[in-house]
């Protein structure tokens, strides 16, 4: 069993929860994941991780809530248990096999949308803890969206923030931000974009112009998260990648995300349907295809 | 002595479509001691020689023959520990009973289904087998729940040693429960008291445990105190044909198909996870696994067709399995090769284009070589694709194991006859060394292994 020992919610729909699992807090890295099953019949739920602390023994997920699992997830409390937990899953991020000089003389920039500003926090904090400066730009519907703003900001790293609605920093989408800020003088050697399909899809296709490497992070269906069902397969470049052993994070320029995110869709309920109907004016920066789970 | 063996009793075809309950009854004690009275005891008795556990057969046959069935419980666990497994899944007709003198001018005797009868009454009459040595101190890591790594567990266990399973996914099983279907293997009755049963010769289960990323072998054996590994972790990575169209929606591999099935209980209402069977489903590929995602397919209400680019006669399934898939209803397309999934509108899966096949000269495995038709293609019409067609090792331990050697089809290299990998103390077995085979061959590869871990240990050799 597997006790939660913190809980927060971070804003409308968006849990934290600190979860002990000292096997798994001992081996985290940035980029991976977990898999969280909360009773005997729930289903197998991939999160990406968004801190881990080894010294505790506990893992940090941060998940929104979209359907029956995860809605019925949001009503465990603290001091209460998951019967699973596994990882930590997938392969980290590229940077940190790189060396830290290196890394310094590079100027990287994350791009965060809506809940997807979790699996970006633990990046960040790495980096920024080795002594590596980075920009986020973070992009949320409106101001209650945001989520992990002043985490980032105590972390030395530079924030930004745009809303659809303007109701915290600039007005607009994720994307205008960056190319506000390439165009504005920022040299940027890699943006790694987390968040919403359809927003990794157009940073993507934004750096293509630029020519700047881009990394984003899948997280698609999958059941067991160990290579084993092959329902996480994407189309990267010319090759059939399985994200959960390959991933979750891929070359941005390479992903076919058309097909991503019609695979994404495969086991849509009416009922999550239902809410992403809700959802679509704003789908830009919200959605749930990042950091939640998608069997509904 | 009759030529013929009592019968078995079955769900009838028509009624087990629509459930998931096991389909093979097995024998009464009354069939069952009748059943026995038919073997000769042979003196030089072939059947055991073809065992890859060597389970004393005429021994435990003569005890039911008697009567005594606690008596032939005690003497197959001698051998196995899983024994209501493999009298259920074991390919018999290729082993014990293909040896069978009875079966040159009659029928074998039903080993398979007697060593089930013995270990169903076993269980349901609580008839305590499990014979435990004093504990030696030493710790043993088995990585990998399934057929290879339960057995490797069960025999140190009963040597004494202190055995640890470490199991990736949440219920310990493997195979067992994630692929083979709850029709053919039924896990509460079945598999976990099997698992039970190690578990009170002192075998301790740790599940989430994925080796390679929760922690890493050598980390088993610097850090947490293990003398010995033992790496059981089988063929789990599906294989995929490499034709347009296969990332659609609707194109499954079996072992995802089987998984969401068996491990998660999506044909449970109750349990969360969602399937989808479509209305008409092609099963791709031949085997075992092939059988049971089709079988698994019509029982969730799908027209369902085996496509198989052989004749019927090459067909990997067990022949037990291509009849039960039969009487059950599937179609059997064979000499059919997919070409192409085709894809409608949305990403779903709407058609199988398909190419007519022949057999030509044999090939590398002896089998006549299948060649296409020219211009005989044509479309399935079917929702769903089933990919069946093999899996291989799963990279995970070999890539983050240092020193360990694997072929060129990701299997680990080790000693036939004692498991010893390219590691020292890292010993290995089963499909994660063979490829996809059997689990009679997993559970041989385990007792092997677990005889060359106590020797070392113990300084015999």
């Amino acid at each position: 069993m597997y006790k939660i020992v913190e809980k927060r919610q971070l804003a409308p729909q968006i849990y934290l929860m600190e979860i002990e699992a000292p096997r798994v807090a001992k081996s985290a890295k940035p980029g991976q994941f977990i898999i969280v099953k909360m009773d005997e019949k729930g289903e197998r739920i991939p999160l990406t991780v968004c801190d881990y602390n080894a010294a505790k023994g506990t893992v940090t997920i941060v998940f929104q809530t979209l359907g029956k699992s995860t809605l019925e997830m949001a009503e465990y409390q603290v001091g209460d248990n998951f019967s699973d937990f596994a990882g930590p899953l997938g392969q980290a991020s590229e940077f940190i096999h790189e060396d830290i000089e290196a890394l310094k003389q590079q100027k990287i920039v994350f791009v965060a949308g809506g809940v997807g500003t979790a699996p970006v926090y633990p990046q960040v904090k790495w980096l920024q803890q080795q002594g590596v400066q980075v920009d986020v730009i973070i992009g949320a519907r409106n101001k209650e969206m945001v989520i992990l703003e002043d985490e980032m900001k105590a972390l030395g790293a530079t924030v930004y923030v745009t809303t659809d609605d303007g109701s915290n920093g600039h007005k607009g989408l994720v994307t205008e931000v960056l190319k506000g800020l390439i165009d504005n003088g920022a040299q940027y050697d890699h943006v790694i974009a987390i968040g919403p399909m359809i927003m990794m899809k157009f940073v993507a296709k934004l750096t293509k112009e630029y020519n700047i490497k881009t990394t984003i992070s899948l997280n698609p269906i999958m059941v067991d998260g160990t290579g084993m069902c092959g329902a996480c397969r994407v189309t990267v470049g010319s090759e059939i990648k399985f994200a959960c052993v390959d991933g979750p994070e891929f070359d941005g320029h390479l992903v076919d995300f058309d097909e991503a995110m019609r695979r994404q869709a495969m086991y849509k309920t009416e009922e999550g349907r239902a809410v992403l109907e809700a959802e679509k004016s704003s789908h830009k920066h919200t959605g749930g295809c990042c950091g939640g789970h998608h069997h509904e | 002595m009759s030529k013929t063996r009592v019968p078995v009793r079955e769900q009838c075809p028509k009624k087990r479509v629509t459930n998931f309950e096991e389909v093979c009854l097995g024998y009464s004690l009354e069939e069952a001691t009748q059943e026995a009275s038919r073997c000769l005891n042979c003196k030089n008795a072939k059947c055991v020689g073809d065992c890859p556990v060597s389970i004393n057969i005429p021994g435990f046959i003569s005890h039911v023959k008697k009567g005594e069935i606690a008596e032939a419980a005690k003497v197959i666990a001698e051998a196995s520990a899983l024994p209501a497994v493999c009298g259920r899944v074991c390919p018999q007709e290729s082993q014990c009973e293909g040896k069978c003198i009875l079966g040159i001018k009659g029928e074998a005797v039903a080993i398979g289904k007697l060593e089930r009868f013995v270990a169903d009454w076993a269980r349901e009459n609580n008839v305590d087998t499990a014979q435990v040595e004093p504990k030696n101190g030493k710790k043993v890591a088995v990585i990998g729940s399934g057929p290879a790594g339960l057995t490797c567990a069960g025999d140190l266990a009963r040597k004494g040693y202190e055995v640890t399973i470490f199991e990736a996914l949440h219920e310990p099983g493997g195979v067992l429960v994630y692929g083979i279907p709850e029709f053919r293997l039924p896990k509460e009755t079945v598999v976990k008291s099997e698992i039970e049963n190690l578990k009170k010769m002192g075998v301790a289960i740790e599940t989430n445990v994925v080796i390679g990323k929760t922690v890493t072998i050598d980390q088993l054996l610097d850090e947490e105190g293990f003398e010995a590994v033992f790496i059981g972790s089988g063929a789990g990575l599906p294989k995929f044909m490499g034709i347009p169209g296969e990332n659609a929606n609707g194109v499954f591999s079996a072992n995802e198909f089987l998984t969401r099935n068996n491990l998660m209980k999506a044909f449970k209402e109750d349990y969360s996870t969602p399937i989808k069977a479509g209305k008409k489903v092609a099963v791709v590929g031949g085997g075992n696994v092939a059988m049971d995602a089709a079988r698994t397919a019509a029982r969730l209400g799908a027209e369902t067709h085996i496509v198989y680019r052989r004749s019927e006669s090459e067909l990997p399934a067990r022949v037990e399995e291509v009849h039960h898939a039969k009487e059950e209803g599937i179609i059997f397309d064979v000499l059919t090769n997919p070409t192409q999934v085709i894809i409608d509108d949305k990403g779903w899966v709407s058609g199988l284009r398909c190419i007519k096949m022949e057999l030509g000269e044999p090939d590398a495995s002896g089998r006549r070589k299948p060649v296409e038709v020219p211009n005989s293609e044509f479309v399935m019409d079917v929702d769903t694709v089933i990919m069946s067609l093999g899996t291989s090792p799963n990279p995970l331990i070999s890539s983050t194991t240092v020193g360990l050697e694997t072929n060129k089809w990701q299997c680990i290299v080790a000693d036939e006859e004692t498991g010893l990998t390219s590691r020292e103390r890292v010993f290995a077995g089963g499909d994660a060394v063979t490829g996809a085979a059997t689990v009679i061959l997993a559970m041989g590869a385990g007792k092997k292994a677990a005889k060359a871990i106590d020797e070392m240990l113990m300084g015999k050799k």
